[in-house]
């Protein structure tokens, strides 16, 4: 087992080194291949994970239920997103569009290799390491479209991020200065040691620094109120880096939360860390809900959903019931796949009707005959219609948040998660189910002259296994998964 | 031992304080040259300080990270922002949203917040003072005007890099045997991120021809 985790840690690596070096065409195939491959072998770890306490390999790499549980969603992300970046990228063979392909390949290998390596590391310092280097190469990967926007987003997605990880840095050194009441001056910032000797640091301390990482990671998570370049470098990348971005490193940062969660609970008890996610929660939800009623650019409003459900996560873990933490882990997964299909579909309306303007877009249905459907969908799922994975997933999330009746926020977190609903619902009706309209003419050719047809096959291909994954989750999910997400969410409510 | 200070948290106490009032300076300084010169200077006092608790601890470790903080923070990234800086031949910084003297007022403000914040955290530990600690939560805290008051690339970079000497500072006073291996990835970690600001700085530059941010309001909503 300890083998996987070197496979997982070192291969994108390697392939992302082999991807500067060999033609685009390969560099798709092998970018496909590692992560399929990626995805089997954290498909390999769940039996192991949710019936054993942690596997180790040598002192650096640990996994447990918890990190396979957010292993699983990078890891599909990674597989489909190299699906659908096959089909996306059009490139000219000349010079300029070979050396975008290569940049272009060797930055989404490395990105994903620096998200999958983030679960799998064992220690809050490692885990900021790899945290800031899934910062530095997704900020290249915002620019690399090279346009004024781009770059604008880039700035901002890169200061902004930064000064977060500044502080979540803050946040790991502030617990190992908690960790020398215990263990003395000099120690390994393990996983397993903190949460062994976490009942005896000092109080004040422990919360300092979980304030702090939820401050820190909460900017990468995209949590208002320092979500504010998320919109920016979601629209502005590359489609493909959007769907990594929404779906991966959101989820990557909220695990670093969690983990702090984990030390902080066992430390300080449930209490103020449920309270600190709360206040959180609720900002980012009610900001998001209102954005996504006004929003004009499809690419914005998916990065708003992100926003809504990064929220609804915080949320969920400030509810008591260990039903809410199951339906948060769920989340995690279901959001990955929903947000990964909904931007692959964006993707392919996008190239169909060349502009992100919701206005201008119109009659997507019956122009884009498979990926259109399934992009409404994938916008269905992700306002949690059943039979789709999010609508389980909120379902436990509210049914835990049920169990204490005097808890206002679930009746708070209903009421948003309607409103973003009628957003997302509207903005659906208006460009996908609307009729062709000959009036508004987006780029140089207008609607009228668009004919019916798909972009690619490959996004229609990574549309449907994003579809399958999500109604697999929402209807039936796997035993040994459920087994995986309660071993997972035990893990993280055991209060000592 | 109440009431004298050792000599090493004497030492750390006169570094943070030095790093602070560097950080202050960079508030008031208007040419952007003297705001990169100002923070070679405050990583400089870093590096001393890495040194000084290396030989008083004797963490020989610390030595490889104050060798490798002098090499990258002093001499390094100092030359190359000053490089794109004659590049794009301009000198003052771009217009700020607050004048000087609000600017170090608040400044003030929110160091005594930092300062008396973690003072108020009481943890008793003979080997690490709490005092220096304190003060660089200043530094970090101070660290966000620039960023947010001034309306040019270097400057909000230059903010962000003195942040960072802030957060070492404070792992130095509270954390300095952690790992090397840790040590190293923090300090590779900069490294990275200083390329990264490097280059989109440039690509800012190339796309506007200035180093202005004032027309980065294209995203919004």
């Amino acid at each position: 087992m300890s083998s996987i985790l070197v496979i997982l840690v070192t291969m994108p690596f390697a392939v992302a080194v082999a991807s500067f070096f060999i033609s685009t065409k390969a560099a798709k195939i092998i970018t496909i291949a590692a992560g399929s491959v990626a995805f089997m072998l954290s498909l390999a770890l769940v039996p192991s994970a949710s019936s054993r306490p942690q596997i180790v390999a040598g002192s650096l790499l640990r996994v447990d239920a918890l990190s396979v549980v957010f292993l699983v969603a990078t890891t599909f992300i990674y597989a489909t997103t190299a699906v659908f970046a096959s089909g996306y990228l059009s490139l000219s063979n000349n010079d300029a569009g070979k050396r975008y392909g290569r940049r272009f390949y060797a930055g989404l290998n490395l990105f994903c290799w620096s998200m999958t390596a983030a679960p799998l590391v064992n220690g809050l310092a490692l885990l900021w390491v790899a945290i800031e280097i899934t910062t530095v190469i997704s900020a290249l990967l915002v620019a690399i479209d090279d346009t004024d926007e781009a770059t604008e987003a880039s700035w901002k997605y890169v200061l902004i991020a930064s000064l977060g990880l500044g502080i979540a840095l803050l946040a790991t050194i502030i617990m190992y200065y908690a960790g020398t009441a215990v263990f003395g001056s000099s120690y390994e910032l393990s996983f397993t040691k903190l949460l062994s000797g976490a009942g005896k640091f000092p109080a004040d301390v422990v919360r300092l620094a979980f304030v702090l990482a939820v401050l820190g990671y909460g900017t990468k998570m995209g949590l208002a109120p320092v979500h504010t370049w998320l919109p920016d470098a979601h629209s502005e990348a590359p489609t493909p880096v959007s769907a990594l971005l929404s779906g991966a490193l959101l989820a990557i940062s909220f695990y670093a939360i969690l983990r702090y969660f984990q030390i902080a609970i066992r430390s300080i008890g449930p209490t103020f860390p449920r309270d600190v996610l709360l206040i959180f929660g609720v900002a980012s939800l009610v900001l998001a809900s209102l954005y996504l009623l006004a929003q004009r650019d499809i690419k914005r409003l998916l990065a708003y959903s992100s926003v809504e459900h990064m929220g609804i996560l915080a949320i969920g873990m400030s509810f008591a019931a260990p039903i809410a933490i199951v339906g948060v882990l769920l989340h995690v997964l279901a959001h990955a796949a929903a947000k990964g299909t909904a931007f692959f579909g964006a993707g392919s309306v996008v190239r169909k009707f060349a502009t992100k303007d919701m206005r201008k877009i119109r009659g997507g249905v019956d122009l884009l005959p498979w990926s259109g459907p399934m992009f409404v969908a994938a916008i269905l799922a992700l306002s949690a219609m059943p039979p789709f994975g999010i609508f389980r997933s909120e379902f436990l999330i509210v049914a835990g948040g049920l169990q204490n009746p005097g808890d206002i926020a679930t009746v708070v977190l209903v009421m948003l998660v309607t409103m973003a609903f009628f957003g997302l619902s509207w903005f659906a009706t208006q460009t996908m189910l609307s009729p062709k309209d000959t009036s508004i003419a987006p780029g140089p050719s207008g609607v009228a002259s668009l004919v019916k047809g798909e972009v690619s096959i490959y996004i229609v291909i990574s549309m449907g296994i994003g579809l399958v994954a999500l109604v697999i989750l929402g209807v039936h999910p796997p035993e040994v998964l459920l087994r995986l997400l309660n071993q997972a969410a035990a893990e993280l409510g055991r209060p000592r | 031992m109440a009431g004298t200070p050792s000599t090493y948290a004497g030492v750390a106490d006169v570094a943070t304080v030095l790093i602070l009032l560097s950080e202050f300076a960079m508030l008031r300084a208007p040419l952007l040259r003297s705001q990169i010169r100002l923070y070679a200077f405050q990583s400089l006092v870093v590096t001393a300080l890495a040194i000084v608790i290396a030989s008083t601890r004797h963490i020989e470790e610390l030595y490889v990270l104050a060798l490798l903080s002098f090499g990258l923070k002093v001499v390094l990234v100092p030359s190359l922002v000053l490089r794109l800086l004659s590049k794009a031949e301009l000198e003052l910084g771009g217009s700020s949203a607050l004048g000087v003297p609000s600017m170090i007022l608040l400044a003030i403000g929110v160091s005594a917040i930092g300062f008396f914040s973690i003072g108020s955290l009481q943890v008793h530990s003979i080997a690490l003072p709490t005092t220096a600690l304190a003060i660089s939560a200043a530094v970090i805290l101070v660290a966000f005007l620039p960023i947010i008051f001034r309306a040019d690339v270097v400057s909000q970079a230059i903010g962000f890099f003195s942040l960072e000497n802030g957060v070492s500072v404070a792992s130095l006073v509270v954390a300095a045997k952690l790992p090397l291996v840790v040590e190293v990835a923090f300090l590779f970690d900069l490294l990275l991120a200083v390329v990264v600001f490097g280059l989109i700085m440039r690509l800012h530059h190339g796309r506007t021809g200035s180093l202005s941010t004032e027309e980065l309001d294209r995203l919004k909503g």
